[in-house]
């Protein structure tokens, strides 16, 4: 139904947003490349040239760079197997006949509209701070001594925040799902005397797969990219304890100013980002008929 | 799906889902009873509930003696504005891919949403320096920017998706029946569009105000809008607890309100078009 002239005004619609987009990654993703192989640092301007891997080498042997590469993949796996766990277990008990379901689905998505400087700063101060906090308080009520969340347990402190935050989008997008499911099947199940695990097993896991495979895909990639909840918190200590991948990089340029080696740091994030996607892609790509 | 069940069990399930939510809203719950609270109130331990003071003053305070309405404003500046342009860009791009697909339209498509797996880190420099360079830095017009550029493809796929929908058949019937390009978009598409075109839109302001990383490194002071402000907002000691949770309340109840009329909609537009 298309005409010459249709096709070639289509091409003029689409041609914007391909430029602007090219312009916004590529171009500085090219940047990125060549300032990585560069002693480039700003604070000392008359000092550059080529330095080859060096700004790479540098990384692999700094200590820190592994404990971020450790603390990156654990915040992602850690969130990843609550929000989906839990996020089942609460999308099957709002969908059971409950009184309110309206007011109980507003509730419960609440904290993903919580922009993530909101969200740290709630749980640090309202709930973590070691005087004031909520826990500590419970702490001494039971005659107890506060724990030193973010001192000494950084990394699972994050994790429970993050996971906070996107516990609502696992469960709203598993609710979607788990009413689309006929209640025929169930009950021709349960007829048939399926008792309740197995139906949960053989019919409502099944017919899961394809909602928690989009939650973990999508999860996955706004989770490499955690940034606000550490800012606000921990700013990566104590030490090095909760820096992360993105954390480190932005250490490096906006701190130290070393643009050589932050720019290094981007390129291994996106090779590492590729290989997450790559897999990801591969053993659940199946599910998903784009 | 309804089923019966034993009145027993019901009210047993529903005082459990009615538990857990409140569990899950909890700490916003929480937040919002602090912010009225005297400062004195909100750090007093044993926690103060029923006994506590309740004043108003901590909103009158945070809105009149510092530069909040500014970060407000910001805000509300760099979300609607990166959300505006956004659209302006994508539903042309949207409108050609749905109706007048190529042989690599499914590529363009999937390029696209390939850059937002890219994480922004690793583009972070070099803008970080265009953006000095170029006196965006710091600036509100940067940043609607960097946020539209940010979520442009996310708002590609969502109208894209809803565009889809809309039946080939009907514009084939306006051409029957004369209208000329332009007629079929103004009198055919758009009314058809405009519920999914309303929904990327406030999905968008949602995302953009809560984004909390260029926010952070392309602002200092001027341009910074609430994100950036709380997330370097400290408080010594918990001084200003009470205060600080009346800047939180107020930095998400725009995007509370928005989201709760959109609950819908978001995960369609989050998890692009894959669940309905």
């Amino acid at each position: 139904m298309s005409t010459q002239s249709t096709r070639l005004a289509a091409r003029f619609m689409v041609a914007p947003s391909v430029i602007v987009l090219f312009i916004w990654m590529i171009v500085p993703l090219a940047m990125t490349a060549y300032f990585s192989f560069r002693l480039y640092r700003l604070l000392s301007p008359d000092r550059s040239g080529w330095v080859g891997f060096n700004n790479y080498v540098w990384f692999f042997n700094s200590p820190d760079f592994w404990l971020a590469l450790t603390n990156t993949l654990l915040l992602v796996g850690g969130v990843l197997i609550i929000t989906v766990i839990l996020g089942v277990l609460i999308a099957l008990l709002l969908d059971q006949p409950v009184k309110g379901q309206g007011v109980l689905r507003i509730l419960v998505i609440a904290p993903f509209f919580v922009m993530p400087p909101v969200a740290a700063s709630i749980w640090e101060n309202l709930f973590m701070h070691p005087q004031n906090g909520l826990f500590a308080a419970i702490a001494r009520g039971f005659g107890a001594q506060p724990i030193l969340f973010l001192e000494s347990y950084p990394m699972p402190s994050v994790i429970a925040i993050v996971a906070w935050e996107w516990l609502p989008f696992a469960t709203l997008i598993l609710l979607t799902a788990m009413q689309s499911l006929s209640s025929e099947q169930l009950e021709a199940a349960e007829m048939d005397g399926a008792s309740a695990l197995s139906r949960f097993r053989y019919i409502i896991l099944p017919h899961l797969t394809r909602a928690i495979t989009v939650v973990i895909l999508i999860q996955t990639i706004f989770l490499l990219g955690i940034f606000g909840e550490i800012y606000t918190t921990t700013q990566g200590g104590p030490g090095s304890a909760s820096t992360t991948l993105p954390y480190m990089i932005f250490k490096q340029a906006i701190v130290a100013k070393d643009i050589g080696r932050a720019a290094a740091g981007g390129i291994i994030a996106v090779i590492l980002a590729n290989i997450v996607a790559y897999f990801l892609m591969r053993s659940i790509g199946k599910h998903l008929d784009a | 799906m309804a089923r019966a069940a034993s009145p027993r069990r019901r009210l047993l399930t529903t005082l459990a889902a009615w538990f857990v939510a409140l569990l899950i809203f909890f700490p916003v719950l929480w937040m919002i009873l602090t912010s009225f609270k005297t400062e004195a109130s909100a750090v007093a331990s044993p926690p103060e509930l029923l006994g506590a003071s309740w004043t108003l003053e901590n909103y009158v305070e945070v809105w009149s003696r510092s530069d909040y309405p500014r970060f407000f404003w910001n805000s509300v500046v760099i979300s609607v504005g990166s959300t505006l342009l956004g659209l302006a860009i994508a539903i042309p791009s949207a409108w050609a891919m749905a109706f007048v697909p190529g042989k690599r339209t499914k590529d363009l498509l999937m390029w696209m949403l390939s850059t937002k797996m890219m994480p922004a880190v690793a583009v972070m420099i070099p803008i970080y320096l265009l953006f000095q360079q170029l006196g965006l830095f710091d600036t509100k017009i940067g940043l609607i920017l960097a946020l539209m550029l940010m979520n442009l493809p996310i708002i590609i796929w969502m109208l894209y998706t809803y565009f889809k929908e809309i039946p080939g058949e009907i514009l084939e019937a306006a051409r029957m029946d004369g209208a000329g390009m332009w007629s079929e978009i103004a009198y055919v598409l758009t009314p058809m569009a405009l519920p999914g075109i309303a929904s990327t839109m406030l999905l968008n302001i949602i995302l953009a105000w809560n984004e909390a990383f260029w926010t952070i490194v392309l602002t200092t002071t001027k341009a910074a809008p609430l994100s950036a402000f709380i997330a370097s907002f400290s408080a010594p000691q918990g001084l200003f607890y009470a205060k600080l949770s009346a800047a939180s309340a107020m930095a998400i109840m725009p995007i509370l309100i928005l989201g709760w009329f959109s609950q819908k909609q978001l995960v369609r537009g989050l998890t692009f078009g894959a669940v309905k």
